[in-house]
């Protein structure tokens, strides 16, 4: 019973998304197909359900939500705002709250970060409240429990409902999972392509890396290092070390990142080294045989102390798009003699 | 920068002023080398590949015969449809090259049709007509080896007189003579024969793999193409084997570092049977396997092995001690060749549809049917031919030297061919007539002058362009044979443009960083001054310069792309090169501290 309401990431049954979101149903495939995600766990849509049914037995959220046509933001903000008070002001249920928790303990009771994975099919909406609802350094059965509940409410952030209504989506039958799962304080955070985003080489992977967290990069306040890894060689065929003024960290004052500056003798430092961005590339290299396409990959490295390698962990991997989009013209094509293919290039170097 | 539309352009050749005390320069060289008024309205580059250094006036040779015979395939034999021959001028003693294009495009079709019928022949018969050309070089060497000079006897072998030869000796010391530059010529006509159709087939690789994988770097693209058991390993093949037999016979002893050749060979004689052993099978290498010359064959002071065995053996005494030590010298050629075959599979499953895999096999099958030829050639005619042409030629120079004609036998290389000619007939004559060869006088002061010279002109640094910077340079035997693009002409004329020396650019060749002290060498005879761990920077980086590279950290040089024979042997040592650089030479001094990074080919001076 417990197994339904909360679960490990390697362990969410099948079919996965409708359980866990999609969140954490990609990264439990990670988690499943023996990649390092940082341990965690998923407490399910049937959590939320239980809890719902308990705060809402009448079903009257969903149903003064759609009464609204979403041309009057201020009433669908008020909506959403009673829809949130409610669900923050009860209590969550026994049931839940024991799930949570022996998961939470069998993690070891680290710091972790808790968000919200959504069900929705429209990956718009889940980014919504994806942005909206991520909670770092959380500690402890309490806080944990509190920052679940937050996530649930964030089914009903503003932005999320506008959109739904919008999209003429349907309010009944809502559900949200939340991802527990263990913090790292990186020493250095990226993203890799396992194509590359600027040529469209499909033989190669590219990692940009910068200090600290992966917020840095993402939110484009640093100018990450680059790497090239060609897939066939294994060899780093180009490497470009930015000088890297600002690097994201845990703020120890609260639960928060905290923006600070990068000491002057490390700025131009690379800051993986040359095994670590190898091992970052067989790691890319393992995420996209196993979707079998191109991918777009977060990732951070954790110190392993006295020297040794960094730890990796893969935090999210998504289809490339771009690329795999367009239809570039044939590098070449077939020919009758292979005396023609010397002839098309020297007429076509003129 | 300068505003758009002007002219770009590097000195012209009008501009360039004679080297300070080398103003006669122009006396060794022949009228049609020379820079012409017109030749100012067309775009130049510094052959600093094959003409490192100022050309002795024989050594021209290597120019004008290689010229007239690659000319002579590309446009009047193969008919490429965009490019005629090669064009060369000599400036204070340096070798300057332009291509001649096809620019008419009714000329280009007509053209194109000739060459697809031609050279679609020759890739279709490839394996068949390159046994056949293996065996015509072959008998080639066979003459080359047979020539005599004639000892110009007091008086004629009786043999004349009963088989009434009728025609005596001295006829043919002008008739051997030419027939050694007749062969060099057939050689050089074999050579190019096969030559640019080798190179466009790699050339065609090359850009099809750079369209489907813009990142791949060039010298990737080389390995899969390169073939694992070529002939050029095998001299240094061969004195591995030397080594362990040494070692396995128990006279690793003879070996010290530094050792003196000819007293090696002189202890091992008294060393037993092992000794004598050794020695056979030393005698039984030697020929052919150490005509492998010192340089690329296109100077007479490119030595060969047999010719200075001080060369192999610093890689012998070498190789022995890394066999005491328990190394295996061995190349694993299996794991090579699986490793090749690795790395183009999975290239050819990253591309995108059948179609292009089955391009992508058709030009990797035509580069891997050239690439016997374009490996194996080398050995054949830079190394063993011309190591026996130039012996040939230095026989002659004996020759002159012991009828007074000349000082001493290598100043025959201070003469033109057709000087020597009329030198030859002066010895002739004078043999016939009883009387002195009147050379000497005329001769000696001459040479004396033009060694001066050469001298002095070692000293100028050739630009490595001049006039007009092309609009466009596409062209494909530049590029076939030189690596040369727009990108390295537009990088020669910033380098020219720009005052920042701290920083040289050239081809990423073999990856890899690596800092050290440089060494300049500006040419093969300074070998002997490179120490362990230093950074080589050499006009050329010619394979043959085998021994150092055991010695040296990384490789830099002028000129070279990444298929050249030095790239191959770079990455078979695992260290760093950067080439085609354009001016290493001039813009590093020995003793600065480098730092090579054969990841991007860049090499960036540390401090002074």
């Amino acid at each position: 019973m417990t197994a339904e309401l909360a679960c490990p990431l390697t362990a969410i049954p099948a079919p996965a998304r409708p359980v866990a979101g999609g969140k954490a149903a990609a990264l439990g495939e990670l988690a499943a197909a023996g990649l390092p995600v940082p341990p965690g766990y998923v407490v399910t849509t049937a959590a939320f359900r239980r809890a719902l049914a308990e705060i809402d037995p009448d079903e009257t959220i969903p149903a003064a939500i759609e009464r609204l046509s979403g041309d009057d933001p201020g009433a669908l903000d008020a909506a959403a705002a009673q829809a949130r008070h409610r669900i923050l002001a009860a209590p969550v249920p026994d049931a839940v709250a024991d799930a949570v928790t022996s998961c939470y303990l069998a993690l070891g009771s680290p710091p972790v970060a808790v968000r919200s994975s959504a069900t929705g099919e429209d990956s718009a909406a889940a980014s919504f409240a994806g942005l909206a609802d991520t909670y770092l350094w959380v500690q402890g059965t309490e806080a944990v429990t509190e920052h679940v509940r937050r996530c649930w409410a964030s089914l009903y952030s503003a932005e999320s409902v506008s959109y739904r209504r919008h999209q003429r989506l349907p309010e009944a039958g809502l559900a949200m999972a939340v991802v527990v799962q263990e913090m790292l304080e990186p020493r250095c955070s990226g993203v890799m392509f396992t194509r590359s985003p600027v040529t469209g080489d499909p033989s190669v992977i590219v990692v940009e890396a910068s200090w600290g967290l992966g917020s840095a990069l993402v939110s484009g306040d640093v100018t990450p290092d680059e790497f090239v890894v060609s897939k066939v060689t294994g060899q780093i065929v180009r490497r470009a070390v930015a000088s890297k003024l600002r690097q994201h960290q845990r703020d120890p004052a609260g639960s928060g990142v905290l923006v600070a500056g990068v000491p002057p003798q490390r700025r131009d430092q690379p800051c993986l080294t040359d095994d670590e961005i190898l091992a970052l590339a067989r790691l890319g290299r393992r995420v996209s045989d196993h979707y079998g396409c191109p991918q777009d990959i977060e990732w951070a490295a954790v110190d392993a102390g006295d020297g040794r390698a960094a730890r990796l962990a893969v935090l999210q991997s998504r289809p490339e798009t771009v690329w795999s989009r367009r239809q570039p013209a044939p590098a070449g094509q077939p020919r009758a003699r292979p005396v023609d293919h010397v002839l098309d290039w020297l007429r076509g170097s003129r | 920068m300068e505003p758009a539309g002007s002219q770009r352009s590097f000195a012209l050749p009008s501009q360039i002023e004679d080297v300070p005390g080398a103003e006669g320069w122009r006396s060794m060289y022949p009228y049609f080398t020379r820079f012409q008024p017109g030749d100012d309205k067309r775009f130049w580059f510094y052959n600093s590949m094959h003409f490192p250094e100022p050309m002795p006036a024989f050594d021209t040779v290597t120019a004008e015969i290689p010229y007239s015979a690659i000319g002579a395939n590309t446009a009047r034999v193969f008919v490429f449809p965009t490019t005629l021959g090669i064009e060369h001028r000599i400036v204070n003693g340096r070798v300057y090259i332009t291509a001649i294009p096809v620019t008419d495009p009714a000329e280009v079709e007509r053209r194109a049709g000739l060459f697809s019928e031609r050279a679609g022949f020759y890739y279709q018969h490839w394996d068949e007509l390159y046994e056949g050309w293996k065996t015509r070089i072959r008998g080639l060497i066979d003459e080359i080896e047979a020539i005599t000079v004639p000892a110009l006897d007091d008086v004629e072998d009786m043999a004349v007189v009963t088989e009434s030869r009728g025609v005596a000796q001295n006829h043919y010391l002008r008739e051997n003579f030419h027939k050694c530059i007749d062969l060099y010529s057939k050689m050089w006509h074999h050579h190019t024969e096969f030559l640019m159709l080798g190179y466009g087939a790699y050339v065609v690789f090359f850009e099809f793999c750079k369209k489907a994988f813009p990142e791949i770097s060039e010298q990737t693209v080389a390995r899969m193409v390169a073939g694992i058991d070529v002939v050029m390993y095998r001299p240094d093949d061969e004195l591995k084997r030397l080594a362990r037999l040494a070692v396995s016979s128990g006279l690793a002893d003879e070996f010290p570092e530094g050792c003196d050749p000819d007293a090696v060979l002189t202890a091992l004689a008294g060393r037993g049977e092992a000794g004598s052993a050794w020695l056979a099978e030393f005698d039984a290498i030697r020929l052919p396997w150490f005509h492998v010359s010192t340089g690329d064959g296109f100077y007479h002071h490119h030595l060969s092995w047999n010719d200075n065995l001080a060369v192999p053996f610093a890689a012998l005494t070498r190789y022995v001690r890394q066999v005491q030590a328990g190394e295996s010298l061995a190349r694993p050629t299996a794991a090579l060749v699986a490793e090749r075959d690795r790395i183009a599979a999975e290239y050819r499953a990253l591309l995108p549809s059948d179609a292009e895999r089955e391009a992508f096999d058709q030009m990797l099958g035509l580069c891997r049917l050239v690439f016997p030829y374009v490996e194996d050639h080398k050995f054949y005619c830079e190394h063993w031919f011309t190591t026996r042409f130039f012996q040939q030629i230095r026989a002659f120079g004996e020759l002159l030297a012991a009828r007074g004609v000349l000082a001493e036998a290598d100043d025959v290389f201070q003469l033109h061919h057709t000087e020597i000619d009329q030198a030859l007939a002066d010895v002739m004559l004078a043999w016939a007539a009883g009387s002195e060869p009147l050379g000497a006088a005329h001769l000696r002061p001459v040479i004396a002058e033009r060694k001066r010279m050469l001298e002095v002109l070692r000293g100028w640094s050739p630009p490595p362009a001049l006039g007009p910077v092309p609009e466009a340079l596409n062209d494909p035997a530049v590029q076939m044979l030189w690596g040369i693009t727009q990108q390295t002409i537009d990088s020669w004329y910033s380098q020219s443009t720009s005052g920042d020396d701290s920083e040289v650019r050239g081809y990423a060749a073999s990856g890899g960083i690596a800092e050290g002290t440089a060494r300049v060498l500006h040419d093969v005879n300074e070998i002997g001054q490179i120490r362990d761990g230093e950074i080589l920077v050499c006009p050329v980086t010619a394979p043959s310069w085998g021994p150092v590279f055991g010695k040296i950290k990384a490789a830099v040089s002028d000129i070279g792309g990444t298929m050249s024979h030095a790239a191959i042997v770079a990455r078979e040592y695992g260290m760093p090169a950067v080439v085609g650089t354009g001016a290493a030479t001039k813009r590093i001094r020995t003793g600065q501290r480098v730092r090579v990074d054969g990841d991007r080919g860049v090499v960036t001076v540390l401090d002074d």
